[in-house]
């Protein structure tokens, strides 16, 4: 059984969306012991992002905070993360810190762009001004009601 | 086992030399949100190019990993296709480029997810999600900047015209692509043609720009042979850990 590790894993936060927690973003795709090895595979959310390694490292130190001496982390490549796993809590701690969280997945190719709902004021009147944001997970958005900028975590 | 190597590296190859090419863009790019467009482009290129080369190593099995394969190889061992070592030139220079390579990257990902080799059907998939988001974009601004003003119509037609000789490439195969339809591994380059004409063609049409007549077409970068822009470019890309072994952060 490994229901508390999982558990400790939920305290692991992204380092680059502090409010959501590694598995809530659906990174953590196995947690299984191996003998005296914990096992932890991950995926990484796009393949150039710098927080990789990051998140590896934090995986590897709150395990053997919480006692766990030997941690090996697992990279995986397939199936290809998607926003789709982002659970609703992942979602809703996306939302109440100001971050939209993403729509729909993206079709192969061009699509038209999803109705994203501000995160401020709700409300659907929003344009997208970048198709890149500050993490390569997001783009950036207006709402044209409020007028705040604010964060989109682009369906992948 | 060569041919798989060499095959790797033609991946890895290109999607380096564009990543280099794009970052180069930081904090120069016209408007604020397109130096974060570059820069994001590029971190998934590198990202892409890093599981290629990686594999290229565990496959050439003589102790290089994606780092050594980077920076430890002069421009004639490099395997990228000519198209992404041509200069940044202006900014439509540069969608022209990467618009150019996303239409082929799409097709050949899409076909490579498909790969007997499991290792490369996964690096493909994942990296075919990304690239399907860079066309979306470089597809846009090909239509902007076509379809904008007289000046950036007039600028877009010249990078394209200047660029188009640098596509045919994209098709020629060679014996390592016909060992890897052999071994299911990777598509006939040849069979990427249509839709890659089809699909820009569609967009320059869009666009209200004038699609290139057929003529002669650049070749020789998957082979090793290519202009001296490349050497530039690796010197600057390769000085620190050349001049440095094995520094680190």
């Amino acid at each position: 059984m490994v229901t508390q590790e999982w558990k400790w894993l939920d305290e692991v936060p992204d380092p680059e969306l502090p409010s959501v927690s590694i598995t809530d973003l659906g990174i953590v795709r196995d947690v299984r012991w191996e003998g005296d090895d914990l096992v932890v595979a991950l995926t990484p959310t796009y393949s150039g992002c710098p927080a990789t390694a990051v998140i590896e490292a934090d995986v590897t130190r709150a395990l053997h905070d919480r006692g766990v001496q030997n941690v090996r982390i697992e990279r995986r490549l397939a199936p290809a993360w998607t926003t789709d796993w982002i659970t609703p809590r992942g979602r809703a701690r996306l939302s109440e810190h100001g971050i939209a969280p993403p729509q729909a997945t993206l079709a192969d190719g061009p699509i038209a762009t999803a109705i994203v709902r501000c995160p401020q004021c709700d409300s659907t009147h929003t344009t997208e001004i970048s198709h890149f944001g500050s993490t390569p997970c997001k783009a950036l958005y207006r709402c044209e009601n409020c007028r705040e900028p604010f964060d989109y975590v682009k369906p992948h | 086992m060569t041919e798989r190597f060499e095959y790797l590296l033609r991946l890895g190859d290109s999607s380096l030399v564009l990543a280099q090419q794009s970052a180069a863009w930081v904090a120069h790019a016209p408007i604020m949100e397109e130096d974060v467009a570059l820069a994001n482009v590029a971190l998934d290129l590198f990202g892409q190019a890093k599981m290629w080369l990686d594999y290229a190593g565990e496959v050439e099995a003589a102790g290089r990993d994606a780092d050594a394969l980077a920076f430890h190889r002069d421009a004639g061992a490099y395997r990228n296709v000519l198209l992404v070592e041509q200069p940044n030139g202006n900014f439509a220079d540069t969608i022209v480029r990467g618009y150019f390579y996303d239409v082929w990257a799409h097709l050949q990902l899409a076909a490579l997810s498909r790969s007997s080799d499991e290792r490369i059907a996964a690096i493909a998939a994942k990296a075919g999600k990304e690239t399907a988001y860079h066309l979306r974009r470089s597809e846009d601004w090909v239509v902007r900047l076509g379809d904008g003003t007289e000046l950036s119509h007039e600028r877009v037609q010249c990078s394209v015209d200047a660029l188009w000789r640098f596509s045919g490439e994209f098709f020629l195969g060679d014996a390592i692509d016909a060992a890897m339809v052999a071994q299911g591994i990777g598509p006939d380059p040849e069979t990427l043609r249509e839709p890659w004409l089809q699909r820009v063609g569609a967009a320059l049409g869009t666009a209200t720009l004038a699609q290139p007549a057929d003529g002669w077409m650049q070749r020789g970068g998957k082979q090793g042979r290519h202009g001296e822009a490349l050497s530039y470019m690796l010197a600057e890309m390769q000085v620190l850990p050349r001049s440095y072994p094995g520094a680190a952060w």
